[in-house]
């Protein structure tokens, strides 16, 4: 890879007492990367992430940012990093513009009136700018804490699991504007989840930790088009369905039948064919829901190299 | 540095606990005075009865300055704890909130970060006993009125005339905004050590309570830890009441309390700039 490293992190452990967070991990995020930091619940994405932003001190190892050294060059690094660690928490006495304009004043750079309007407008809460943070919900929080990571125009976006807890419609918010800021503003984003689904729509490259290790890095395309897709179709008459398949080699592929609702394991682009099949035979196909699910990949991914 | 301290303050005087201090204060000393100015005099006289077989007392004994020397004596525990419920939060209220982890990934530093933050507190300190110096002296003025200052020190009365007290006044509350700073200081400490503000609180409280007890205690043992205990200088403020005035005793009082201020910052600083934020 020619590409500039935003992000070059070697051998980088955190050891808490009896238990290694993170374990010798290596990884790079170039410039422009939407880059998906994936792992199950306590894998060490925040321990990482906490290390990133100097919020912890690494046991071993070195983090380099924009070709220098965090542990050195901290200050002059965080200038340039916008970030959510962990849940949105800000000073709930003060609202939402108080919250910016103090954190604009620690930015490292001038923030404006107009600047912070902007970014509340970015994120949908300039109508609740003068509310107290307190009367927040989750959502708006969260998106807040999307406000405060980019006030600063930073050139690298570091987001711990920003979607978690928001409704379906907050989620495709989110994802919208990731997007926007890295194919318009042409922001780095080091995007922590533990989504699968959520880095594939997303992220270009990706890494896969579990208990504190690096199990697969690569680009998303080619790391996830080799799997099969879980698929979960929810159809108006089971038996039939499974009659139906009996004669077929769609068989084969079926996992579960159950409550109405048929799991099968498919290879990309079999999903649309299935569906057209069933429809055609006079099966009503209510939903077609893909459930790939991290742990379901994570599984493959250590069973492949274990195998 | 004055944009973070500006900043610290602004966070201070936003939080409602801030005021319980300044609420205490002018709700505590008007009740003082009010009683004072209608039974005090029958105190006065039981206090002094011995004497006025001996001598004959003639003025207004019942004064603002009488009763502000009064109310400074509340400074070994009551003023203490108004101090800690602000600068026991100064770190932990961060850790509570969550919003460590706003302020470290900004571009300032650690030692910024804490300096400001103990400034600020120090600052809370210096206007809550000026609150009191105002509440005490200013009501005690409208209620009580002037006169000379009659205090008993080591057995002895002393009297000061009117235009003798002030000066002291100021320099024994300068005092008190020192012996504060201390307990400050040993809150904001525990506040570097812990994730919530109750433990700073609690625990602060609890050393300068131990701390008032051994040296109240007249056990050997205790006599011999007492110069070693800060809470023995925190009363020096009177030193500013006697005749001679004591300097050099007032130096090393001032002394000790500067270098636990400095002790006490110097390690808290250490601890947060090594802390790990895992809140």
């Amino acid at each position: 890879m020619d590409s500039e490293k935003v992000i070059e992190i070697e051998n980088l452990s955190k050891q808490f007492k009896d238990l290694k967070a993170v374990n010798n991990l290596n990884l790079n995020v170039y410039k422009g990367d939407v880059f998906g930091f994936l792992g199950p619940n306590g894998a060490g994405k925040s321990t990482t992430i906490r290390m990133l932003v100097s919020l912890i001190a690494p046991t071993e190892g070195s983090i380099k940012v924009f070709g220098k050294t965090l542990k050195q060059h901290r200050t002059e690094i965080l200038s340039n990093i916008g970030a959510i660690v962990e849940r949105p928490d800000f000073y709930g006495y003060l609202s939402a513009f108080k919250n910016l304009e103090i954190m604009g004043k620690i930015s490292g750079k001038e923030i404006s009136k107009n600047r912070i309007m902007e970014v509340l407008e970015l994120v949908g809460l300039e109508k609740r700018c003068k509310s107290k943070v307190k009367t927040f919900s989750h959502g708006m929080k969260q998106r807040l804490g999307l406000a405060q990571a980019l006030l600063h125009d930073p050139e690298l976006i570091i987001l711990d699991e920003p979607t978690t807890g928001l409704d379906p419609q907050g989620m495709k918010e989110i994802r919208d504007l990731i997007i926007y800021l890295s194919k318009e503003k042409q922001k780095t984003i080091f995007l922590s989840s533990h989504v699968l689904y959520e880095v594939e729509l997303i992220a270009n490259r990706m890494i896969i930790i579990d208990k504190g290790s690096a199990k697969v890095e690569g680009n998303v395309e080619e790391l996830l088009d080799s799997k099969n897709v879980r698929v979960t179709f929810e159809v108006d008459d089971l038996e039939k369905t499974k009659l139906l398949l009996n004669n077929t080699l769609w068989i084969d592929k079926l996992d579960t039948a159950v409550n109405g609702k048929l799991i099968f394991n498919l290879s990309h682009g079999e999903a649309p064919q299935l569906n057209k099949y069933l429809v055609q035979n006079d099966i009503m196909v209510g939903a077609m829901i893909p459930t790939r699910s991290l742990e379901e990949y994570f599984l493959n991914i250590t069973q492949k190299v274990s195998g | 540095m004055i944009k973070l301290i500006n900043i610290e303050l602004y966070k201070i005087f936003k939080k409602w606990r801030t005021y319980i201090g300044f609420i205490a204060i002018a709700i505590l000393v008007p009740v003082i005075e009010f009683a004072l100015q209608i039974e005090g005099h029958k105190s006065l006289d039981f206090m002094t009865r011995d004497l006025q077989q001996s001598f004959i007392f003639v003025g207004n004994l019942l004064n603002t300055y009488f009763v502000s020397y009064l109310i400074l004596n509340s400074l070994s525990v009551h003023i203490p704890f108004l101090i800690t419920l602000v600068a026991g939060d100064l770190l932990a209220g961060e850790a509570t909130a969550g919003t460590y982890r706003l302020i470290l990934t900004r571009p300032v530093s650690r030692m910024k970060i804490v300096s400001s933050k103990f400034i600020a507190g120090i600052i809370y300190t210096f206007l809550l006993i000026l609150w009191l110096a105002i509440v005490s002296l200013g009501l005690g003025y409208l209620l009580l009125g002037t006169g000379e200052l009659m205090v008993f020190r080591g057995g002895i009365i002393m009297v000061f005339a009117k235009n003798d007290i002030l000066w002291r006044f100021l320099l024994a509350y300068g005092f008190a905004v020192l012996s504060m700073g201390v307990v400050a200081s040993l809150a904001f400490l525990f506040s570097a050590l812990v994730e919530n503000a109750i433990g700073p609180i609690i625990t602060t409280m609890a050393i300068i309570i131990i701390f008032l007890i051994i040296s109240a205690i007249n056990v050997d043992l205790f006599q011999t830890i007492k110069p070693y205990l800060f809470t023995s200088y925190m009363g020096s403020w009177s030193m500013f009441f006697d005749k001679p005035i004591d300097t050099y005793e007032i130096v090393k009082s001032t002394l000790i309390m500067l270098g636990h201020i400095a002790g006490l910052f110097g390690l808290a600083s250490y601890i947060f700039y090594k802390k790990d934020i895992l809140t």
